[in-house]
């Protein structure tokens, strides 16, 4: 029986039609027009307990709809979700004690005092019992390392900061599915790695399905072993990253630093076909190579034997990269 | 000049085109400012039945003063909730506006003109058009006379003006404070008593009537709207239109002078 | 009760967090003060002025005064965060609160108090002394509750527009200043007997928002002036208080639509 189970999810919006120019204005004084939006459109997927869930998609392609039926915000036009055996709209204050969310642009903390206060507000509105409290409190203090900022006021502190915070408040009353909608966004690399690792520590320690919505790819190379991509309102693709990874990588980048003659490289690359120069300098070339037509294998071979290598390494398209052709493949 | 006129203008029709697109917001507004005038008028009435001998204004002219209020409430209310500028203040963003080079005061004035005279532009017609159209005794009454009028537009106007030199002052002294609810509501009730929006200043007792006379709050509300029903005749009317001036000179220069050497030392919060 | 305890905990947080900005409170209680104290000392020169207002003189309007300014000061204290829901629905916040497992009427409650409000409280509370001194008035047993009635019935009707106003916003946040009519509009009116209006508005302010269930009918029990059904004048208060029922049925009527709907 899978944690999460979503089945046929349909979801529609009217949003109102708005006009440019003063004309349009006056008018829409009187007559108001509309379309329907579909957000979603037969939706359907199930994630086990203790998966680590990337939801990827355009803007606007129905994510965050998702993530609010998931969670019992919002009720669907049709369909069936069922997690850990409850329907999140229809029991609402059972279902999200077992969850936590956390919202990468808005905080759930209070602004103006410590963080502490607002943990211990948390205890008392989700009714955790002290020892449990405490015991969490331990733990995500010192694997987010939070010792030193416990006790200042939210408003002070760098979004680095903040967001292990709210990963901790978000985790205090020891959900088992955690819903992450841009944890890392903003933040600079080291908070991005240390979020990294916690989400990893608490799913592998502690069993927490993690489902993470997110633009930045790197996060869901990271982190997530499968992906779910969602566009116009439908599920694309359900699988692994490395199977996307295969079908689309078609470029490799091969930098070599050398020493030796500049226009031998040119000349001795120049033949094979499917090998373009991205930039030349005295002691470092760059080669993209398709490898649909090329061999990284055969470039490397031509490369060493005409010139003085010192170093060569071979970097894979980056995922970003891969992505974009992926949405374009589907045309989203 | 040109290109700062045209600016302004466009600032004037994006907020109209704004103000359409909240068609409910509108509506609401108009319905709202009705309730006030109707309800205010009520109760004068009930004071005037009872009345014992003349009073220093009749309920006539009265009831004109409240449908001009309502009509120009825009116009004449310090308090308008546009945090626009606040926000830009406490946030430090204020930073970028002194990179403008219309200048910025005069920018920010004219702003605060457009923005009002667009809000008004949409409220005070239909007010007006119906408030005329009322069964007595709610009924406004036309000005005495076509000269009355053209002073009624002329006060009317350059109190705009002063008005608006008042609440640039006291966007001023937000640097200052940095918060801005705390002042705005107290010098707006201060500056909402003295122009007559609380009780009209000639049902004043006298003595409060004198400090009220010293007040610039006045110029923009009270007298413009008792110089419509002719309580205020000409000649004096002609005397007010040189007191507005010289505030409207006083405000704006003090206004100027603060900003510079505030705008030497600032200090951008936010972050 | 546990939920009254954790009420009491937003409290403490809310008070924290002001506390932050003691400078602007005081000169926002200023204001908060200033406010309906201009609008009394209006009054009060009125009243030096033309004497009487259709019959009722100054303290039995002062008296009206005091309850509805009363009453309106304790709900903005207390229910401010209906009054400014709006802010919550637009900014998204509102959807915290539902993956939290409270009610969602508990946690607006808890989500803003605005302590510098307490300065029209204050102005209220020294003008209903004030007044209480100086009015003609037999106060027996009956009559003082019958004015904490009124005060507590006044409460209840503000904080059920509040409520009402609130759940507009799931539908739309434009035109909301309509409800101005009501709240602030009901206390201005309400400022003196409704007696001295024109029918139609004591109608709708009896049957519709009952703030004559505050405001004249009790006046007139304890003014004793009431000829006839004086019980009736002095327990009215109380359908003030019922007025709230209705109001908590709709809020969750507009909580329903917004989770079918989204925002």
């Amino acid at each position: 029986m899978p944690e999460i189970e979503v089945e046929g999810l349909y979801k529609r919006f009217k949003v109102a039609k708005r006009s440019a120019g003063l004309g349009q204005a006056v008018k829409s004084l009187f007559h108001r027009e509309y379309r329907i939006i579909e957000a979603l459109n037969n939706v359907s997927f199930s994630i086990e307990s203790g998966e680590i869930v990337g939801y990827i998609g355009p803007n606007g392609a129905g994510k965050s709809t998702t993530i609010k039926i998931m969670s019992g915000i919002l009720v669907p036009d049709e369909g069936k979700c069922c997690i850990m055996g409850r329907i999140p709209w229809k029991e609402r204050v059972a279902h999200v004690k077992n969850i936590g969310v956390v919202f990468g642009q808005r905080s759930q903390l209070w602004w103006d005092v410590p963080v502490i206060d607002s943990f211990e507000l948390l205890r008392d509105i989700y009714a955790i019992p002290q020892k449990e409290y405490l015991e969490n409190l331990d733990l995500l203090v010192s694997t987010l390392e939070l010792q030193n900022i416990i006790n200042i006021p939210v408003r002070q502190l760098s979004l680095g900061q903040r967001m292990r915070c709210e990963l901790a408040a978000s985790l205090l009353h020891g959900p088992k599915i955690l819903f992450l909608d841009e944890p890392t966004i903003g933040l600079d690399a080291v908070s991005k790695i240390a979020v990294r690792q916690f989400i990893k520590r608490i799913n592998r320690e502690k069993n927490i399905t993690v489902i993470l919505t997110t633009h930045d790819m790197n996060d869901i190379e990271a982190l997530a072993s499968r992906i779910l991509l969602i566009g116009k309102g439908r599920i694309l693709y359900d699988g692994d990253l490395d199977y996307i990874r295969n079908c689309f990588s078609t470029h490799k980048t091969i930098t070599v630093n050398f020493r030796g003659n500049k226009p031998q490289v040119d000349t001795c690359v120049a033949g094979i076909s499917g090998v373009n120069v991205i930039s030349c300098s005295e002691e470092r070339i760059l080669l993209d190579v398709d490898t649909r037509t090329a061999r990284v294998t055969d470039v490397i071979t031509i490369l060493s034997a005409n010139l003085d290598v010192i170093d060569i390494s071979i970097d894979s398209q980056p995922i970003d990269e891969l992505i974009v052709k992926l949405y374009r493949e589907y045309d989203i | 000049m040109k290109s700062n006129i045209k600016a302004y203008f466009s600032v004037f029709r994006l907020r109209l085109i704004t103000g359409l697109q909240y068609r409910a917001a509108a509506l609401a507004g108009i319905a709202t400012q009705f309730f006030w005038g109707f309800m205010h008028i009520m109760v004068y009435e009930a004071f005037y039945e009872n009345a014992m001998g003349t009073q220093p204004i009749s309920l006539k002219q009265i009831i004109s003063y409240v449908w001009l209020q309502q009509a120009f409430l825009v116009f004449i209310a310090l308090w308008i909730r546009d945090y626009e500028i606040f926000n830009l203040i406490t946030s430090g963003n204020i930073a970028y506006e002194f990179c403008r080079p219309c200048g910025f005061y005069g920018f920010w004035f004219a702003k605060l003109v457009a923005q009002r005279l667009s809000g008004a532009t949409l409220r005070c017609f239909p007010i007006l058009i119906v408030a005329f159209l009322l069964p007595e005794p709610y009924r406004m009454t036309l000005p005495p006379d076509f000269l009355t009028f053209c002073l009624f537009v002329i006060t009317l106007v350059i109190g705009l003006l002063v008005l608006v030199s008042i609440s640039m002052l006291i966007y001023i002294s937000v640097f200052i404070t940095m918060s801005p609810s705390g002042s705005m509501t107290t010098i707006s009730i201060i500056g909402e008593f003295f122009s007559g929006m609380i009780i009209p200043i000639p049902l004043m007792p006298s003595w409060l009537q004198k400090i009220a006379n010293y007040l610039p709050f006045r110029l923009a509300a009270d007298m413009p709207f008792r110089i419509y029903s002719g309580h205020i005749p000409a000649d004096e009317a002609l005397k007010g239109i040189l007191i507005q001036l010289a505030w409207l000179l006083v405000l704006v220069l003090i206004g100027k002078i603060s900003l510079k050497s505030i705008t030497k030392k600032i200090i951008v919060q936010g972050g | 009760m546990k939920t009254i305890k954790l009420y009491f905990k937003y409290l403490i947080i809310l008070l924290k967090s002001q506390m932050q900005y003691r400078g602007s409170f005081w000169l926002l209680a200023l204001g908060q003060f200033l406010v309906p104290f201009s609008v009394f000392a209006a009054l009060y020169f009125m009243f030096e002025r033309f004497g009487n207002i259709k019959g009722w003189n100054f303290f039995e309007v002062a008296l009206c005064f005091a309850v509805i300014n009363m009453a309106f000061a304790v709900t903005e204290c207390f229910a401010r965060g209906f009054d400014t829901f709006s802010n919550l629905v637009v900014s998204g916040d509102f959807d915290r609160l539902l993956v939290r497992p409270r009610s969602t009427f508990l946690q607006v409650l808890g989500s803003k108090f605005e302590f510098a409000k307490l300065g029209r409280l204050v102005q209220s509370a020294t003008v209903l002394i004030w007044d209480l001194v100086n009015i003609q008035v037999k106060w027996d047993f009956f009559k003082i509750i019958t004015l904490i009635f009124m005060i507590a019935g006044g409460v209840f009707i503000f904080t059920g527009i509040f409520i009402l106003t609130a759940t507009l916003c799931f539908w739309t946040v434009q035109g909301l200043e309509v409800a101005n009519i009501l709240t602030d509009g009901g206390r201005e009116m309400s400022q003196y007997p409704l007696s001295i209006y024109r029918k139609w508005v004591i109608r709708f302010f009896t049957f519709i928002i009952p703030f004559g269930c505050i405001n004249y009918l009790p006046l007139m029990y304890i003014l004793e002036r009431a000829e006839e059904k004086r019980i009736l004048c002095m327990i009215s208060p109380l359908f003030g208080i019922l007025f709230l029922v209705p109001c908590l049925f709709v809020w969750k009527a507009g909580v329903r639509h917004y989770r079918s709907t989204g925002s």
